[in-house]
């Protein structure tokens, strides 16, 4: 078969011995990430780009990296969910209710492996249905012209707030906000600079990795310093991990789970506006109803750790698909993945398919190599990641504010940038107590040029005439579904976000 | 409130940017829709879910005492310094001194912060610049 073939070839491109080493560096180093408090996936990632970039790596090393990392971090943000009660990120909140009273039972060790299997098995179907799925959307958004195109980035922007967001006025400022940070810099169509106000260093525009760090690893270092939580909370936990492997008993009673909560968290990631956070929740819910006989869900139940987080592992494969067939993420974490790709002057998107296919295919090995190594790191050395958990962020704030500077530091060498990172990490930090996400300023600063150009284009095309955007019936699906996916969340928004505070509550208050 | 003032000063930027993109000088090569269009309908989206915002605002975040204001507000002073500073003093000193700092206001005791926050400044410099060759700021004196 062609795809089988395909697949052949990226493994060809992965398998080398350095590839291989990079993605085992990448692997440790994001697992560490993860599990340290404060540092999530796009955190990581977000502070390694830069430094990927300036280390001269080519595009398929520094995608096995950073997706490598990527993956890392997915897996390490579970073990301070189980161990400490506090999800490294929020698709990591289900994954609390069953784990931690099992590491209050002693078996903490059986919980961190069972759920390390089971984001395997969620990230292993997911890539499977990645690239099944993936060619598919690939011939259809081979139909699009650029009308079509500036429909599709308004659908993404409508949806990325997704069913849980509960104030749509704010996301939508966010993402006007980042699109209008990519119009700064000299207009590519004709030539004149906007919004520079004479500066020179603008007349290139703002660096989305500037953007980026400065958003989200910045601003954290201000949380921190904020709260001072050196002094309380995490750091100095002592933690005994029990047995190491969950029994074969165990696995058994929770394969139907892996494999049901697998598929339903792959089609939340493929939808708009899901995402992560709700395939665990759905995934966690599904099963409660199903298996949950003698309620014994939310008390330290292993299938309640395997539901969420094969949930959450596939629907972060599953919002892979129209990250890479439509170059449109739809959600904040494979925003961060797009940057990447960006990064590396990579577009992705149908074409990316047809004309670099050995870099899409290298990626699609590089995600098989990178689960199957996570999965053999974690359980052996499950007890040294937990050791993450005992620096103190006092120690580890300073390292990581340091880190970005010399990452974007190393892109252009000139203090300008630092300047502008350091303007958006404090704006992150009042962003953030205002509860205004983040995600859709980045993603607005990556796709805000595409988005204009695509709708000039079309217009030009047009002779001026505006009405095309709205001409063809593709077009007007994208135009009902982006109203539908914006509207939505105003009416069901708060209850689904009442509906998982309350599903943790609950769930807490049987175990405290 | 909070979300009122935000509110106000998302207006205050929409308009602004919209002023901005009314000013932009139109070069005579241009396409049907110029450069100007599509930063108008960002203002108007900005302006748009600013005026939301106002009319509907959120519950006031806690907002941290002054103290911790200060705090904040210093460490990024520490920051802009340290931007500045980085090409004069060099990779290795101004990195010490500024993760030195920041150790310190998270709440290490000061000799140490002082210790870990030059080893932090040597870690940094040893791996990312003996080991992965990256360049970093010379300085004067050259490191």
């Amino acid at each position: 078969m062609d795809i089988f073939a395909s697949l052949a070839d990226g493994f060809a491109i992965a398998l080398t011995m350095e590839n291989l080493l990079l993605a085992l560096l990448g692997c440790f180093l994001g697992t560490m990430m993860g599990a340290m408090p404060g540092l999530g996936p796009s955190n990581g990632v977000a502070i390694l780009i830069p430094l990927a970039f300036t280390l001269g790596l080519g595009a398929t090393p520094s995608l096995i990296l950073l997706t490598s990392v990527y993956y890392g971090a997915m897996y390490g943000g579970r073990i301070s969910s189980i161990l400490l009660n506090i999800p490294g990120d929020e698709p990591a909140m289900m994954t609390c209710l069953d784990g931690y009273p099992m590491a209050k039972n002693g078996r903490a060790g059986e919980a961190l492996s069972l759920s390390g299997i089971a984001s395997f098995v969620g990230a292993f179907l997911a890539t499977w249905g990645l690239i099944f799925l993936a060619p598919q959307l690939v011939k259809i958004a081979l139909l699009f012209g650029p009308a079509e195109y500036f429909a599709l980035f308004t659908l993404a922007f409508a949806t990325l707030g997704g069913v849980a967001s509960s104030n749509q006025a704010k996301t939508a400022f966010a993402a006007a906000i980042g699109i209008g940070l990519a119009t700064v810099g000299v207009d590519t169509q004709t030539g004149v600079p906007r919004f520079t106000f004479g500066e020179v260093h603008l007349y290139d525009g703002i660096d989305f990795l500037v953007a980026i760090v400065g958003l989200f690893a910045l601003s954290e270092v201000f949380i921190f310093l904020e709260n001072r939580h050196g002094e309380a909370s995490t750091g100095g936990h002592k933690v005994s991990v029990g047995r190491l492997l969950p029994s074969l008993s165990v696995l058994k009673q929770c394969t139907p789970t892996m494999l049901r909560t697998s598929f339903l968290g792959f089609i939340a990631g493929v939808l708009p506006g899901a995402g992560a956070s709700l395939g665990s929740f759905i995934s966690y819910t599904m099963e409660k109803r199903l298996v949950d006989k003698k309620n014994t869900f939310g008390t330290g139940d292993p299938r309640g750790v395997a539901a969420p987080e094969a949930g959450n592992n596939a629907a972060a494969g599953g919002a892979l698909v129209p990250m890479l067939a439509l170059g449109v993420p739809g959600s904040g974490t494979t925003a961060v993945l797009l940057a990447v790709l960006l990064a590396l002057n990579i577009t992705p998107g149908p074409l990316l398919f047809t004309q670099q296919p050995d870099v899409v295919w290298g990626l699609i090995a590089a995600l098989f190599i990178a689960n199957f190594m996570l999965l053999a790191m974690n359980i052996p050395m499950i007890g040294l990641f937990t050791r993450v958990l005992l620096i103190p962020p006092r120690i580890l704030m300073p390292i990581v504010a340091m880190v970005s500077f010399v990452g974007i530091y190393g892109i252009s060498g000139s203090s300008f940038d630092l300047l502008v990172m350091i303007g958006f990490g404090v704006m992150g930090w009042i962003l953030r107590k205002l509860d205004v996400p983040l995600v859709p300023i980045i993603l607005g600063t990556l796709l805000g040029n595409a988005m204009e150009n695509n709708l000039r284009r079309a217009i030009t095309i047009d002779n001026g005439n505006w009405w095309t955007l709205v001409d063809s019936p593709l077009a007007i699906i994208l135009w009902s579904l982006a109203i539908i996916g914006f509207l939505l969340p105003i009416v069901f928004g708060k209850v689904v976000k009442r509906r998982m505070r309350m599903a943790k509550d609950r769930e807490g208050a049987v175990v405290d | 409130m909070s979300d009122r003032v935000f509110g106000l000063v998302g207006l205050v930027i929409a308009i602004g940017y919209a002023w901005a993109a009314l000013s932009i000088e139109e070069s005579f090569l241009s396409d049907a829709v110029g450069p100007k269009a599509f930063p108008l309908i960002i203002a108007a989206v900005v302006g748009l879910s600013s005026v939301v915002i106002i009319i509907k605002p959120d519950a006031a975040p806690q907002w941290p005492s002054f103290g911790r204001f200060a705090e904040v507000g210093f460490a990024i002073l520490v920051l802009i310094l340290y931007a500045l500073l980085l090409p004069e003093l060099g990779f290795v000193i101004a990195t010490a001194l500024a993760a030195t700092y920041l150790t310190w206001r998270l709440g290490t005791a000061p000799i140490a912060s002082i210790v870990s926050g030059s080893l932090t400044s040597l870690g940094i410099y040893v791996v990312f610049h003996q080991v992965l060759g990256l360049s970093l700021a010379k300085g004067v004196f050259g490191f």
